[in-house]
């Protein structure tokens, strides 16, 4: 008899390069606007179209960010770097070439700690570097690009400022890929250096995978997935690569092959699909930008720019956790972005209990601002008003639910919760004869219940404190009836 | 050494179209070009960090602000092809 073979298991080695535009006014190397959905070729000047003789002028603020994107990647700030220029033909491509950084980028070595529900895990950072972006093709003549019978073209994004950011191949989940990037995009939306939006593609994502069997150190074939513009298809591409690469190597599907090349995703089909077979990097034939100058930063421009820098999203999950006591969970929901930690750490700075803070900010006031597409900056209520609301229900002041029958009208009007509470005589009735009569009341219009919970059916308390409720109009203390409630019948 | 591979291969990338007699022309002159250039490296060049630029300046940038107003007819009605306000150019094979 022959024994079965053990079942090789494979793992998946992955690198991600995010491609994140800067949040300037201006292009990287003009003064054209930087804006989604112009008409076309209305951002455009002789520099980003590549007209002979003219000459591009690195942005200021575009540089800014990039450093403080790098500082906040936990990246070296390269003292000497520049930029190159990579050439390939493509119409997307006025000057035939790409304005890079090619052997000196500004940042190298830096790393992110993510966490995908395994613990805390470091992914290296190998890279970043600035460099423009291409203009937008529009295949004209059908709706399918191989139908098409030219190709119109508009500029407006060429030239558009963005760093890449490329990962160490220290990934191994879709899970983990998933929680890199949104970390990622956590980073640069906190300095505001971008915003984050893959639908309008200020954020992207290319993904390089390969397999190998589980305890291997050689690694596989790499494969490069293009076009994935959601956390969604991030998880998908790779979930979908995996199958086939490995359906490959074991032998499960023998028409499959694992070629080095790029494929895109198709969103349609949910299936990548081979693009063309990737060329060597030597056939882009960089060399160093002879119209622009070098960078150099000093250590006290590094020290200025650290100095800029604002709690990152990571110190804020740790400190959540550590002096506030917050799960995981809510730490994570506080700081995702800083708009919402903000508005929390100010309540928590007018005396609202962190925990109870958090669960407002996250449950019914987020609810408020996606039903009222507004955002915490636009909230008229301040941070020391639901500090006030939460205060006056632990004082006894208000109930729970009273506090939440009124929350929509303190997010609208952005008055003081003591006031409103005054304004509408909702005082939560803490009197004990007033509730005692109440209580009396309700027992002596339901003789039946009395009886049958002397019985021993106590279900029924609940009952009579929703009664007391009712009469109360939802003021009296629920606990304090409870109590009430067992001294007049036990 | 430069050699036909190499011509074709560049001639490939900078998208020319050479003959057979265009190809071993510069395959000639390119390398004299290169064993011309070559001379410098007799020189011993020790300690000498790598030119990058011609003049001693870095950090030359501009402040982030929009330039005025253009007329995008100034560039388009240059573009070789054009349809409305996109520039067209011929049918290219997938990316
Ligand atoms: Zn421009």
């Amino acid at each position: 008899m022959i024994a079965a073979l053990p079942q090789v298991q494979y793992e998946m080695v992955i690198g991600l390069e995010v491609h994140a535009q800067l949040s300037t006014q201006t292009k990287l190397f003009c003064g054209c606007p930087v804006e989604f959905g112009a008409p076309p070729n209305t951002h455009i000047c002789p520099v980003c179209t590549g007209q002979p003789g003219v000459l591009p002028v690195l942005n200021q603020r575009a540089f800014d960010y990039a450093i403080l994107v790098g500082l906040a990647l936990n990246g070296e700030i390269a003292a000497f770097s520049k930029f190159d220029r990579k050439q390939y033909f493509y119409p997307d491509l006025p000057k035939n070439y790409q304005i890079s950084q090619y052997d000196l980028p500004l940042v190298q070595h830096g790393w992110v700690e993510i966490d995908a529900g395994e613990g805390p895990l470091r992914i290296g950072i190998t890279r970043l570097h600035m460099e423009e972006d291409a203009g937008k093709l529009v295949h004209a003549g059908a709706d399918r690009l191989s139908g098409s019978t030219y190709t119109l073209v508009d500029y407006n994004r060429a030239g558009t400022p963005l760093v890449e950011i490329v990962s160490e191949p220290d990934i191994r989940t879709a899970a983990q890929a998933v929680a890199y990037v949104q970390e990622i995009r956590r980073i640069v939306r906190y300095l505001g250096a971008c915003d984050g939006n893959m639908q309008e593609g200020s954020m992207r994502c290319d993904v390089n995978i390969s397999v190998r069997p589980v305890g291997t150190e050689k690694f596989g074939t790499k494969v490069e997935i293009k076009n994935i513009n959601s956390f969604n298809s991030i998880q998908r591409a790779i979930e979908y690569e995996y199958i086939r690469q490995m359906s490959a190597l074991n032998g499960d599907n023998p028409t499959e092959v694992i070629r080095q090349e790029t494929r895109l995703w198709d969103e349609n089909a949910q299936k990548t699909r081979s693009m063309r077979l990737k060329e060597g990097s030597d056939d882009y034939r960089y060399f160093p930008e002879p119209d622009l100058l070098p960078l150099e930063v000093t250590p006290d421009l590094l020290a200025h720019y650290q100095a800029q820098l604002p709690e990152l999203p990571i110190a804020k999950r740790q400190r959540y956790q550590s002096e506030w006591g917050l799960s995981p969970y809510d730490a994570e929901a506080m700081s995702n972005d800083r708009t919402t930690a903000h508005y929390f750490e100010e309540a928590v700075r007018h005396g609202a209990p962190p925990k109870l803070a958090a669960n407002w900010v996250q449950g019914d006031i987020t609810a408020y601002l996606n039903e009222h597409h507004q955002r915490f900056e636009d909230l008229p209520l301040d941070p020391g008003g639901l500090a006030e609301l939460i205060q006056l229900i632990e004082s006894g002041t208000i109930s729970n639910k009273i506090a939440k029958e009124l929350l929509p009208e303190l997010l609208e009007r952005g008055i003081s919760p003591k006031a409103l509470v005054v304004e509408r005589g909702l005082t939560q009735i803490s009197d004990h004869q007033q509730l005692i009569e109440a209580l009396q009341q309700v027992l002596a219009e339901s003789p039946q219940q009395v009886a049958q919970y002397r019985e021993g059916k106590r279900k029924l308390a609940g009952y009579f404190v929703g009664q007391a409720m009712k009469k109360t109009q939802g003021r009296a203390d629920p606990q304090l009836l409870n109590q009430l409630l067992s001294s007049l019948l036990d | 050494m430069i050699d036909h591979t190499t011509v074709q291969k560049v001639a490939r990338l900078a998208r020319l179209q050479l003959t057979a007699s265009e190809e071993t022309l510069f395959t000639v002159q390119l390398g004299d070009i290169l064993a011309y250039i070559d001379q410098l490296s007799e020189l011993d060049t020790t300690g000498v960090q790598p030119t990058t630029r011609a003049v001693e300046l870095s950090n030359v940038t501009r402040p982030d602000v929009r330039r005025p107003p253009l007329d995008p007819e100034q560039l388009l009605s240059q573009a070789p092809q054009r349809e409305e306000a996109f520039y067209r150019v011929p049918r290219i094979s997938e990316p």
